[in-house]
């Protein structure tokens, strides 16, 4: 497997230059170590695009506790926890990775590439089912927030209307309908803002899931035509850690979004 | 010919060596170049532009407030009421300027081109994110043309909801808040890739405190672009969905806060004003202690006030909104921190003034470029101190004392700064000289026009002129056509500027290798340099080292000492 040979002929004293090696650096090391704090830089510039986010939710939390306590029982904790776990195993891929790429364990590293871009996938489709539900259901972002059906709202919802609103009992369909929507839409609580916060959160995040769907794809082809080493790896590396990232800011949206009333 | 490398004899390009700018021909040897030198090259021309642009946009203003006072409000010009248009014409002025000029004009063009040279290095360290932030920003770059197209915009340059969100046309809306989300990535792109390169390629035998002082600025500078620009990037995003579904974050009608959305804005913002200054005052540094030919004073002291400056730039946001509803006791917290910026602004001051104490000053243009710098800077910042202050600042917000500080801080400092560095760094950029009397005349337009428009502005905003208003009363008549009389020389130093600059780069007689004795490692490599930056080995030496450098009659420049070349080393280190 060895390269040394083809360079035989050459009669230079120097070592030949390992191809991956760009003209301006001189060891491939220091290649890596450079590709690697570009990404820690750039792990830190999402940081603070999330911060401005999480802000957002901070503000609008402190504001209007009762929005948020209300808001929280449309989530179905469930599907958020499947979610979660389904990340941190791919977390544990993605770092696993790194391992088999510094191993040159061709196969694994392939196998786990796939395993972590499987589990990014799982997560989507989770997202999709709740996206779809949110948008059935009407509990969705600001002026377009309005409930269609009585029967899909939540138990903590419903006891919550009745209890500052006993006057619910008495009314029927469209008029029952409405003086909910009363209560619950901009009017009263405000639950737009909290899925406006809720979508434009795990929205983001989303965004960032297929990113790593991409870059995951882009690894698995050179992955697959055997590009990596124990010297060159640098891609495998900060890809991982871009996803752990992605991985670390859902285990912030998880609580703080389904957990927390 | 587009394709491979060209190989043509000596003296095939007039007498020249082959260099970066003729190794490959063809416009796509350009756009898919990852040569630091030429993408540089191109940022500069795109920046120059877009310094037109907003320029011919303050020209249009100004133009607009000479008769200000008498103007019949129902007047139209091109169909259009005069007020509508002038209101056109301070956004786009503003935007412009400050997206697509100011904030990656010195970092994107001069810092691109002399930061690895300065490191000794081939290249930055990340080629290929370089070339992506040059496409962002063309890509920015074209989309802000599209606002023009549809009609602009008048909501001002920050962009304020409501009015921002809810009262606009969508199109050039959602063009400009994307034009800028893109030209923001391509700022953090050129941050990120600055610190790498400061880190991972300085050269054996240079430390962070053997960086020329323009390294230091750039770092700063970079910090910011990386750790700011996001928290904008994300608030624009909200805003254009804000704008489209209407979800209730920033527009108070479906349960947002506008306020938050100032917040967030000038989170970014203020400390914005930094990634525009500080490179100036990096390559102040370098034209301070190149003129007066003596080491720079107080290196460390410069160094870490632009770390400084950039840390505390980060926490004073709130003297944006003193009168915006913040709670007494944010507004004083932010008054109170906003004063700290003025210490590091003064350690460097006093550093460059004592750098020129007792040194030999030659008063070339760049160096000149410099003095108006410190001059300008000096009032700029001190005026800061009076809208820091809270009680003041009640007074004068929103009126033409806030236009004329940040003007005097951002155009008098920055624009001077650019300025002086295009010229300082344009034989080793182009290898041509510029005409020193033009340049020295230019300079002199651009000081004394800049000062006649904006030295009135401070007194007429002390006496109630508010900003944004095409209309004023007849007491501020004087002031108004004084300013206008100042844009059109400033404008007049500025064409100038670019027809000899342009002239001389085809034209204009060439440079030396080191035309003012600077001691910074660009200055050993070819001008321009070559394709790979050094023909030869880089000596590694200190940046303010001058007695390494001796005049060469021949050469019309400076050549390196015998001894220094043949030993391989500083003579400072033998001092030492
Ligand atoms: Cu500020």
């Amino acid at each position: 497997m060895s390269t040394s040979t083809a360079h035989s002929h050459d009669t230079h004293a120097l070592p030949p230059r390992p191809k991956e090696l760009a003209m301006h650096f001189d060891t491939l090391h220091n290649q890596y170590q450079a590709g690697k704090l570009g990404m820690w830089l750039f792990l830190g510039q999402e940081v603070l695009f999330f911060a401005a986010l999480f802000t957002a939710y901070a503000v609008y939390r402190g504001n209007h506790t009762e929005m948020f306590h209300v808001g929280q029982y449309f989530l179905d904790w469930r599907l958020g926890a499947t979610n979660t776990i389904v990340l941190l195993f791919s977390s544990m891929t993605a770092a696993w990775s790194v391992r088999c790429a510094q191993l040159e364990q061709r196969r694994g590293l392939v196998l786990t590439i796939a395993i972590t871009w499987l589990c990014a996938l799982t997560f989507m489709v989770v997202k999709y089912f709740e996206y779809t539900h949110k948008i059935h259901v009407g509990s969705v972002w600001g002026d377009s927030f309005h409930i269609h059906n009585m029967a899909d709202l939540p138990r903590g919802v419903v006891d919550w209307l009745y209890k500052h609103n006993p006057g619910l009992a008495q009314m029927q369909g469209e008029e029952q309908l409405a003086a909910v929507n009363d209560m619950l839409g901009k009017n009263g609580l405000g639950l737009g803002s909290f899925f406006a916060v809720y979508f434009c959160m795990t929205g983001l995040h989303g965004i960032h899931v297929l990113v790593g769907m991409g870059v995951y794809a882009w690894l698995f082809v050179r992955a697959l035509k055997g590009h990596f080493n124990r010297r060159y790896y640098g891609a495998v590396d900060n890809v991982a850690l871009y996803w752990h990232i992605v991985d670390l800011i859902w285990i912030f949206l998880f609580p703080l979004l389904y957990l927390i009333g | 010919m587009a394709g491979g490398v060209v190989e043509k004899p000596e003296g095939a390009y007039g007498g020249s060596t082959r260099n970066y700018l003729n190794e490959t021909r063809g416009i796509k040897n350009w756009i898919i170049t990852l040569d630091h030198k030429r993408i540089a090259m191109m940022y500069l021309v795109a920046v120059t532009l877009a310094l037109l642009l907003g320029g011919f946009f303050a020209v249009a203003l100004r133009t607009v407030l000479w008769d200000g006072a008498v103007r019949d409000p129902n007047d139209l010009i091109l169909g259009m009421r005069v007020e509508q248009m002038y209101n056109k014409y301070f956004t786009l002025h503003g935007a412009v300027m400050v997206f697509m000029f100011i904030i990656p004009g010195i970092p994107a063009s001069l810092g691109n081109f002399i930061l690895p040279m300065q490191l000794g290095t081939k290249d930055l360290a990340l080629p290929r994110i370089n070339l992506m932030s040059l496409y962002l920003y063309w890509i920015g770059a074209t989309l802000f043309v599209g606002v023009l197209a549809f009609g602009g915009l008048d909501t001002g340059w920050t962009l304020y909801p409501p009015y921002s969100l809810d009262r606009q046309t969508s199109i050039p809306l959602i063009l400009a808040l994307s034009a800028v989300f893109i030209l923001g990535f391509s700022s953090i792109l050129t941050g990120l890739n600055f610190i790498v390169t400061m880190h991972r390629l300085r050269p054996p035998g240079m430390g962070m405190y053997d960086m020329p002082l323009f390294l230091w600025a750039l770092y700063a500078t970079s910090l910011i672009q990386v750790l700011a620009t996001p928290v904008i990037g994300l608030t624009l995003a909200l805003a254009m969905v804000e704008h489209m579904f209407h979800i209730g974050i920033f527009l108070p009608q479906y349960g947002g806060d506008p306020v938050l959305f100032q917040h967030f804005f000038w989170f970014y913002s203020h400390p914005a004003v930094y990634i525009m200054i500080l490179p100036a005052m990096g390559v102040q540094s370098e034209l301070i202690a190149t003129f007066s030919r003596k080491h720079v004073f107080g290196y460390k002291a410069i160094g870490w006030s632009s770390i400084a400056i950039a840390a505390i730039g980060f926490i004073v946001w709130g003297h944006h909104m003193f009168v915006a509803g913040q709670s007494p006791a944010a507004g004083l917290i932010f008054s109170f921190l906003t004063f700290f910026v003025a210490i590091p602004s003064a350690i460097k001051v006093f550093n460059w003034v004592a750098t020129m104490y007792r040194g030999s000053i030659e008063l070339k243009t760049p160096m000149l470029y410099g003095l108006a710098f410190m001059y300008l800077f000096g009032i700029g910042g001190l005026t800061g101190l009076f809208l820091a202050s809270i009680a003041n600042n009640v007074h004068l917000h929103d009126t033409y004392f806030v236009i004329a500080h940040f003007h005097m801080v951002m155009v008098g400092s920055t624009l001077n700064a650019f300025f002086g560095g295009v010229h300082y760094w344009w034989p080793k950029m182009t290898g041509r000289m510029y005409n020193e009397t033009l340049a020295k005349i230019a300079c002199g337009l651009v000081f004394l026009g800049f000062n006649l428009a904006f030295m009135p502005q401070f007194v007429a905003g002390t006496r109630g002129m508010p900003r944004r208003y095409a209309n004023y009363a007849d007491e501020f008549t004087t002031f108004h056509q004084i300013s206008t009389v100042g844009a059109y020389v400033l404008g007049a130093g500025v064409l100038l500027q670019v027809i000899y600059l342009t002239y001389s780069w085809f034209k204009g007689p060439r440079a030396p290798k080191n035309p003012w004795g600077a001691a910074s490692l660009e200055w050993q490599a070819d001008s321009p340099p070559d394709f790979h930056n050094f023909t030869k080995p880089v000596i590694v030496m200190a940046a303010y080292d001058y007695e390494n450098w001796e005049y060469d009659p021949n050469t019309g420049g400076y050549e390196l000492r015998k001894e220094v070349v043949e030993s391989g080393r500083s003579l400072a280190t033998a001092h030492h």
